[in-house]
Order: C-alpha cells, then structure tokens, then sequence
C-alpha cells in the first residue's frame, strides 16, 4: 500500500506537466492578448510592458522561464492586478472557497445519501416523488435563481440571515449559511439521484435475495449489506466533485460577495491574464488529482476486491 | 413414508403472478407437490417455466410489486407461509427452510468475509454467541471440503473459486440445520467437472442432516442422478409428476417424453441428431384456456386446443396433465 501510495504520488508530476505544457500553449494560441484593449496604447509602451513581462521573447522560453518558477512555488505576477503577484490572489481566496466548499458538500453529502436511500426503499412512494422532484429542482434551477430567491425570504423578509458579506464581517459564521446551502443544492441533487439508482441496484442484486433469504432483517440488509456496495458510485463523483466545489463558484461569490477563488476562473480568461489563467488551472489540476487519488485509496477501503500493491 | 408426519412441506394450488406493462404474466399458476423428510424432490422444465418463482414463492422472497402470490398454500410444520407476518417469516428463512441460488460468482456479498456472512446467519437463527458460531462455521466448511477453513474463513468471496464458493454456499445453507434446502440450478454455472462434485455433496449432506431437498434444474440428467421423485413444469404448471424410475422408464406426457429424448446419451452412439422438441414455449401473459403445449405437440387432437386438462392422477402415484390419458382418469 505504502509503495503504492508513493507510485501515485510520483505519477502525478508527468501529469501536471502535460497539463501545465497544454494550457501554456492553448492560452497563448487564443486570440488576443493581457494588453489589448479598445484604446490602443502607443507602441512604445506596449514593447516596454511586454519586455517587463518577458513577452517580447519567443514562447518556447517563455514557457521554459515559467515552468522554472513554477517549480520553485512561484506563479509570477499577474498582468492585470499589480499590487499583488498570482500567489498572493490564489492563497488569499482559494481558503475562503475552500471552507465554503467544505460546508456546501458536508451538506451536499448527509442529506444527498440518506435521501437517495430513503427514496429506494421507498421506491415509487410519495416519499421518492417527493425527493426526486426536489432533486430535479436542484439540478435544473439555476443558481443565480436560487440564491436571490433564498436572500429574499431568509434575508429581506424574514430577516434571520444576512444577504451577503463573508466571516470577517459584522455577521461572523452567519454569512455562510446562504450561500453553502444554495451551493449544495445541485451537489445534494446529483448525490441523491445516484445514490438512488446504485442503491436500486444493489437492492436487485443477487446477494441481497441471499441475504434476504438467510431470513435477515430489514435494517441488517440495508446497512450492512447494501450501502457499501451502493455508495461506490457515489465516491467516485464526490472526487471531482470536491475539486470543482472547494475551487470556488463565481456565481455564489457574485451573489453573495464571498472572497472566493471562483471569480478569477472568469475574470483572468477575460483579461486574457496569462498568468493568472495558468495559477489557477494549476491549483485546479493538483487539487483534482489528489482528489481522485484519494476516491481511489476510499475504493480500496470499501471493496475489498480492489487491492493496491 | 407416506404418513402426514414426515411431511415437510406441502404447497397447495400456489399462484404467482407478475403484474408488467404488457399484461399479468401467470408465471406460477396452481402448483401443487408435497416433500417428505430427507426426500429429493426434482423440479425440470425449459427456462422460464416458473421454477425460480415457484421455489421463490415459498420462501415468500418475490419482488412485489410487479410480483404477488395471488393464491394457494404453503403449509410447513402446520402453519401457512405465506399467511405468516413478516417476522415469523424470517425466522424460518435460512433457519428451516434455506436457498442456494444458481450462481455463485453473485450470490455471496463481494464486501463481506465469508466469517462475517456465515456467523450472522448462525448467530441469528441458533441460540450461540459469535465465537461459537465461528466454530459451528468452521465445521461446516470443514464439512463441504473446504481446506484449510480455518485460514479460508476470513477471506472475501473473490478469493474463491465458483465451485468453492458454492460449497460455501450450501455450508452457509444448512448451518442450521435446515428442514428443506431449496437448490435452484446450482450447478449450472459452473464447469462440468465441479458439477458432479457439488451435487454429490448435496446428497451426501441432505442424506446425512436428514434434510428434504427441492432441486431445480433443467438438466435431466441431474434428476436422474439424485431425485426421489419429479415434477414437470410448463407455462407456470406443472404437467406431469411421478417417481425418478417411474418417469424415465415411462414418461407419460409429450412434453416429458420430448425432454427425455432430448439428453445426449453416450450409450446411442449412432444418434445423429440430439432431438429437441420444436417450437418456443407460450408466452405466459393471456395463455388461452386450453393445453398450452398443444403447438409444439405431435399428438395433439381437438380437445387440446379447447380445454385444458387437469393434472390427474393416472396410475398409482403418477399425475399427468394431459388429453391422451385423461379417459383413464375419468374412468372412475
Ligand atoms: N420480476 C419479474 N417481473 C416480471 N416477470 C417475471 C419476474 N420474475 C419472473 N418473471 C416471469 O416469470 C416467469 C417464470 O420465471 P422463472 O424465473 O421462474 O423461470 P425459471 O423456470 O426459473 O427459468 P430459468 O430456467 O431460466 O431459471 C418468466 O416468464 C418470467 O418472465
Ligand atoms: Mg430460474
């Protein structure tokens, strides 16, 4: 298992790299550039600042100067904000996001699972009518529906909850009431309809009727015979899951002003910000990467057909 | 043997149908057989007949919906099975009357050690505590010819073979002590080889605990190796019913007639051709009202095609439904 562990570990450099190599170039190959805007600056300014940023070189050493800081930790300054260099935005907002995430797909998880089991033993009820519905709701209304409909009965009308800010705040650890629930709403849909259909199945498999005729009760072959086998499905979605929702969503950052990492996935490639683009492409990659590193390592817990060696 | 004490089960005019899309599938209409204590009773029939519902039945284990026993009996030790509430069901369930099923690749839980899935069953049903029933299943294991079972124990159902795996399964099965072992297929899924092995078991081990034994199959071949006595089915009845010797030294029904004729037996080296009785079997949903064998039979006459004939009782001890020996029957 040890050896095991350390050849994933290893695996995952060549990994990043195609990624990092791939995303270089594609960015680059995009039309447009950091500097380009409506008003077009004087000629001489444009070849100073791409000297400054090193673009007046060609590409192929541009991506060997950046894969060398890369290296020793450094994502280089960002083109388009110049208090601060891309290590100073990803590391001040990726926490933010991260909590936020944590909390959206703690919930996601608890209520996703135990519906999406309610529902198949209670298949074709008003119970798994009721569930499903809702679960269609989270996966088809959007979130820029569902987090302006939440301000404004637990925020504007009732007054329980404030409409946005973030834990620094006035409002403390209220502020992430809001926008973890209308995050969760789409992850928690998603958890129980395939907990649902794997638990389905499971249910129909074979070893169940020979559970169910060693004369077991009820309780027995739910929980000891059958989650195990029907939450494997759902683990493999919680790893890419987890990476996309600790990344930040710009939609649940704009609505309710959380300092998360999600609004540089849209405003860097907006900027065409080369740098930034890459800070968090790469923060992307290595966070997906150990999370499906980990699904795998959880799979090995759960099935014991699968061994690592 | 024939004394009301030695019977272990009866069913009685058992029916189970399926409620689908396209119509109500009668997928067990109206069987009946008794079993007695330490008897091996066969039950053949093309595939999809209604043997796996009927044994199903009961055990009372039909998914419902689509699938509900819409009629008859299943008397055991005095009580009716399928009247029992849930929870007298399951303590008979794997208790005194247990199952092994056709495949043993699926039929154990992949996530469970083979300890973990004998003990609960034995700690269930038996009055023992864990560390006993580990011992009760270590014997058992011993038993079916397992090596090494006190090491093999702990290991997960993938580290088995299918043949082993099965042994496992009918060790788990008559842990026990079970009255009736329902074995549906339990060889065909695996090599020919192994086959004979774990039916020799099964016979061994019901003759020595004394247990009854259903035995589904369709292979023929089977019956004759180990039943006592046989039943027919077709189409959700069953169509004929004698003693092992009895039905091969004299099949009365066609369709009897047509399965026997269609082993291969090595004695006739000159057969060309291994026969096979021609033509599907009916579909089970609005099967009309006459003998649902009549198409595919060369002997059909007009009253099969009108009406159905009754299982009856033709000799001593030997039921057959159908028109050509029905005068017999009427006779008296
Ligand atoms: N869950 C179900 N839903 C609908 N129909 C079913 C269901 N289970 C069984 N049936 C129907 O009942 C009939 C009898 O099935 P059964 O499994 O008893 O056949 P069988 O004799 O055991 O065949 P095989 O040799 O293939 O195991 C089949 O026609 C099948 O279509
Ligand atoms: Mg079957």
């Amino acid at each position: 298992m040890t050896k095991y562990i350390i050849r994933r570990l290893l695996g995952m450099i060549p990994t990043l790299l195609i990624i990092i190599t791939i995303s270089f170039f594609i960015i680059r190959i995009a039309p447009g550039g950091p500097f380009d805007s409506e008003r077009s600056l004087p000629e001489q300014v444009l070849q100073n600042i791409e000297a400054k940023y090193h673009l007046d070189e060609p590409v192929i050493v541009q991506y060997g100067r950046y894969l060398f800081d890369v290296l020793r930790g450094d994502l280089g300054p960002s083109y388009r904000y110049q208090d601060h260099d891309v290590n100073f935005y990803i590391f001040t907002s990726l926490p933010n996001s991260i909590i936020l995430g944590i909390i959206a797909l703690t919930i996601a998880i608890v209520f996703g699972i135990s519906a999406g089991m309610l529902s198949a033993v209670r298949q074709n009820t008003w119970v798994d009518y009721t569930t499903m519905s809702f679960a269609i709701v989270g996966i088809s209304v959007p979130l820029f529906v569902i987090g302006p409909v939440l301000q404004w009965i637990f925020a504007m009308n009732l007054g329980w909850l404030p409409t946005s800010g973030w834990i620094d705040g006035d409002y403390g650890l209220k502020t992430l009431i809001l926008p973890s629930i209308t995050l969760s709403l789409g992850y928690f849909a998603n958890i129980a309809r395939l907990m649902r259909s794997s638990m389905l199945e499971t249910l129909r498999s074979d070893y169940i009727r020979t559970a169910k005729a060693k004369g077991l009760k009820n309780s027995v072959i739910l929980f000891k015979h059958t989650l195990k086998g029907a939450l494997l499905p759902v683990v493999s979605y919680l790893g890419p899951a987890f990476a996309g929702i600790i990344t930040g969503s710009v939609v649940v950052e704009q609505i309710f002003r959380v300092p998360g990492l999600g609004k540089f996935f849209v405003q860097s490639s907006f900027n065409r910000d080369y740098t930034l683009i890459m800070g968090v492409v790469i923060v992307y990659s290595v966070i997906l990467i150990i999370m499906n590193f980990i699904v795998d390592i959880i799979y090995s817990f759960l099935d014991p057909r699968i061994s690592y060696k | 043997m024939e004394n009301n004490k030695d019977k272990v089960l009866e069913v009685k005019g058992l029916q189970t149908y399926f409620k689908t899309d396209s119509g109500v599938v009668k997928a067990v209409d109206g069987v009946s057989f008794d079993l007695y204590r330490g008897e091996t009773l066969g039950i053949v029939g093309e595939s999809g007949c209604g043997k796996s519902v009927t044994n199903l039945s009961i055990m009372k284990l039909i998914p419902s919906p689509p699938g509900k026993i819409v009629g008859g009996e299943v008397i055991f030790k005095g009580e009716n099975i399928i009247a029992l509430p849930e929870e007298r069901l399951r303590s008979i369930r794997g208790n005194s009357i247990s199952m092994i099923f056709q495949d043993p690749m699926t039929s154990l839980n992949p996530f469970l050690k083979i300890s973990t899935q004998m003990v609960e069953t034995i700690v269930l049903h038996q009055d023992m505590s864990k560390s006993e029933a580990k011992k009760k299943a270590i014997e058992m294991l011993t038993l079916v010819g397992i090596p090494a079972p006190e090491k093999r124990i702990d290991s997960y159902p993938h580290q088995f073979s299918g043949g082993m795996r099965q042994r496992v399964m009918i060790a788990m099965a008559l842990s026990c002590n079970a009255d009736v072992l329902i074995a549906d297929e339990p060889t065909t899924a695996l090599d020919v080889t192994i086959q004979a092995q774990i039916l020799e078991l099964i016979d061994e081990l019901s003759k020595k605990l004394n247990t009854a034994v259903i035995m589904i199959t369709h292979d023929l071949g089977v019956v004759a190796g180990m039943c006592d006595k046989v039943c027919v089915m077709y189409a959700g009845r069953i169509v004929e019913k004698a003693l092992t010797e009895d039905l091969f030294g004299k099949p009365f029904h066609p369709y009897t007639s047509g399965l026997i004729q269609s082993v291969p037996r090595l004695d006739h080296a000159t057969q060309e051709k291994l026969f096979s009785i021609e033509g599907q079997p009916p579909n089970l949903i609005d099967l009309p009202d006459c003998c649902p064998f009549h198409p595919r039979c060369h002997k059909a006459m007009d009253i099969c095609r009108s009406k159905y004939p009754k299982l009856t009782e033709v000799e001593p001890g030997r039921e057959v439904a159908c028109w050509l020996y029905m005068d017999k029957g009427e006779d008296k």
